[in-house]
């Protein structure tokens, strides 16, 4: 996706087909996910993104090969954004030798090295100092990448989320904390646990540029990401997104949509903003919509995410073997040489 | 040979691995323009420069987390804690980042780091100032623990530590610090998970590591004016252990004492003792003894916090009632 005003909405119809393919592809492949869960193929925590999937998109699309990312739980959407291969997080996910951690990991924690997919992480709050320390790691090698930490907006009360934007405003560090505010931790609502509404405020007093965007708008999420890369990439400066958002479903596999802490009036509301609805909305305005476009991504990413379940439910667990392997390595600096 | 303290080896260690390798460097409070609270990273600044030597702000769950950042992404960080008192505060990061990555990455992210920094207690520093923390760290499997007893063990530990491609702890000893032992000029390194035999003798042995090797060296001493041969033997690392190292030499004595600086209940000398019980059941000729603080937190005052160490005396008695002899 590399294209001049890349963050513009008009006109670039290929662009416009990589994001709407995008957000289709996390959306099927979670749904497959929750008949997977349902099945008992999938154990465990397993957290869904639906209705976030402009924010992954977005984010990743303004994104080099090179560059970091770093993510909480609620991270199928993000790997795939990310392009980790559905086959791979599904692998993952049903615990086989082929998945991305090779079934060490689960829902939570998928890493993919070849593409710079530093983990979902299950500590609220525990991997926004490590980002800080991948941005670190960065400038001191003099380098122009930057890394994208994502976290939900019940991580910005927490400590390791404000020592964290302190040493990044302090020793100015090439990091995009990505606040994604769902408005609720589990089934906290954030007035609930927040002494203020705005939460790109935070970032404020950490002398961190901050601000506040459209998470169900893909290209709104672009533009704000577009100059957060350019400032950290051209200055290592940090930026602070609070990108507003919505999950469709509840915080995990075991809690209902609605009904509890949230109501189904509240629920519809917000629904009314599916973010791949308003992108081929866009679409349509623009012109760079034709006909049967949608159907033939549905289609594609139909065989797509097909595929990721037979390939998961082919592939192996693993050996038992595995048990005590990647505890430690054996190796010491004298024996690898890597950078 | 040259005679350094625990401090200025453990400073050649740090100086030589930095200028070894540019991926290696320092962080922590006060480690640079004040040269270390225990003046460990003492001119290290001005020779290696700002970004090799990183004075934080005091945020130890913050900047232990840089550390692990850092590794995940190829840099070899050694992170100061001032005291590991302190590193309660990030212990998230060790035991739920740095320990776990490579497990729940499938052998994706290796994380070669250093946590290091004083362990135990000093002097009437009370409470929370003096605590020994190696059985909790070494709990947690995807750590490596040392605990380096004098100078040479230091500088060759610290500097194998820093190569570790894994998260190595390492508890200094604060008393530590102004001892003095002989250091070679030429390069060393001691090899992690080795034990020493640190003195010979054939009547009871006692396994112990860190500051503690200084007592039961002068134990030794000791009980060798009385005809009592002991064989020291010094873990140097706690995990792994060299469980080889506990057994030959109950085997040879028969009978043992498990000497450690930090708590009884779930401490390191339990597991010691399980060691033995498994591979030397037969061989033991008295119960075990094991030699600890007592199971208080420290107090302040002088006569309080002595009675609450392990120290010479008690070691001597503990040896006297394994062999079955009048204290
Ligand atoms: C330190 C910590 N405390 C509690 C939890 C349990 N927990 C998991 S997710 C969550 C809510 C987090 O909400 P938020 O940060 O807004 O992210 P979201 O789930 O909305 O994406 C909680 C309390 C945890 N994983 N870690
Ligand atoms: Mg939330």
């Amino acid at each position: 996706m590399a294209s001049k005003k890349k963050s513009d909405p008009s006109g670039d119809a290929t662009l416009h087909r990589e994001l709407l393919h995008s957000m289709i592809l996390q959306r099927r492949f979670e749904e497959k996910v929750a008949e997977a869960y349902a099945l008992g193929k999938i154990g465990g925590f397993c957290h869904l993104y639906i209705g976030q999937e402009a924010v992954g998109t977005g984010v990743m699309s303004e994104l080099r090969h090179d560059d970091y990312v770093i993510t909480t739980y609620r991270d199928h959407g993000q790997a795939l954004a990310r392009g980790m291969s559905a086959r791979s997080v599904m692998a993952e996910l049903f615990g086989r030798i082929d998945g991305c951690s090779r079934g060490k990991g689960g829902s939570m924690h998928l890493f993919d090295r070849s593409v710079g997919f530093l983990g979902g992480h299950g500590i609220v709050g525990g991997h926004v100092p490590i980002a800080t320390g991948v941005a670190f790691a960065i400038k001191y090698r003099g380098g122009d990448q930057c890394i994208v930490c994502f976290m939900g907006e019940a991580a910005v009360n927490n400590g390791a989320f404000h020592e964290s934007l302190n040493m990044a405003g302090l020793w100015k560090l090439p990091v995009v904390y990505v606040i994604e505010n769902n408005r609720y931790g589990m089934g906290t609502a954030m007035n609930r646990a927040s002494s203020i509404a705005e939460m790109y405020k935070r970032g404020e007093t950490y002398s961190i540029h901050s601000e506040e965007v459209d998470g169900q708008d893909v290209f709104a999420v672009r533009e704000a990401m577009s100059a957060a890369v350019a400032r950290a990439r051209k200055n290592y400066e940090p930026t602070l997104l609070e990108i507003k958002t919505y999950r469709f479903m509840g915080h995990s596999m075991s809690d209902a949509v609605s009904g509890t802490y949230r109501s189904k009036a509240e629920l519809e509301e917000y629904m009314k903003r599916d973010p791949i609805n308003l992108l081929k909305a866009k679409m349509t305005a623009d012109g760079t919509m034709r006909e049967n476009l949608v159907a033939e991504i549905e289609q594609e990413i139909a065989a797509t995410v097909q595929d990721s379940w037979d390939y998961a439910d082919a592939s192996p667990e693993p050996p038992i073997e595995a048990l005590y392997e990647d505890v430690l390595v054996e190796t010491t600096s004298d024996t690898t040489q890597e950078g | 040979m040259p005679i350094i303290t625990y401090r200025d080896a453990l400073n050649q260690a740090l100086r030589e691995e930095m200028h070894k390798d540019d991926r290696v460097f320092l962080m922590g409070e006060e480690v640079g323009v004040y040269n270390g609270a225990y003046k460990v990273s003492k001119g290290l600044l001005e020779e290696f420069g700002e970004m090799r030597v990183v004075d934080t702000p005091i945020t130890e769950l913050g900047f232990a987390g840089v550390g692990v950042g850092a590794a995940m992404v190829g840099l070899r960080p050694v992170v100061e804690f001032m005291t590991w008192n302190f590193a309660l505060l990030a212990i998230d990061q060790v035991v739920n980042a740095a320990a776990k990555m490579l497990y729940m990455s499938g052998g994706q992210f290796p994380m070669p780091m250093v946590f290091r920094g004083p362990n135990g207690a000093a002097l009437q520093l009370s409470a929370q100032h003096s605590q020994a923390w190696e059985s909790w760290l070494a709990h947690i499997p995807g750590l490596k623990v040392v605990t380096p007893g004098t100078p040479y063990d230091a500088k060759g530990l610290l500097k194998s530590a820093i190569r570790d491609d894994n998260p190595v702890i390492v508890l200094e000893g604060e008393m530590l610090y102004n001892t003095k032992g002989e250091v070679p000029e030429e390069e060393y390194l001691i090899p992690l998970g080795k034990a020493e035999l640190k003195r010979e003798g054939s009547d009871c042995s006692i396994i112990t590591s860190g500051k503690m090797v200084l007592v039961a060296m002068q134990a030794a001493d000791t009980l060798a004016k009385e005809g009592i041969k002991i064989d020291v033997v010094d873990l140097r690392t706690i995990r792994p252990m060299d469980v080889e190292a506990i057994t030959t030499s109950v085997k040879k004595t028969n009978r043992a004492v498990v000497l450690e600086e930090g708590w009884e209940i779930c401490g390191i000398g339990a597991q010691v003792v399980d060691y033995i019980q498994r591979d030397c059941f037969d061989h033991l000729d008295a119960p075990v003894i094991r030699v600890h603080q007592a199971d208080v937190p420290m107090p302040y005052a002088k006569m309080l916090e002595r009675a609450a160490k392990p120290d010479l005396a008690k070691t001597i008695a503990a040896v006297k009632k394994v062999m079955y002899l009048e204290a």
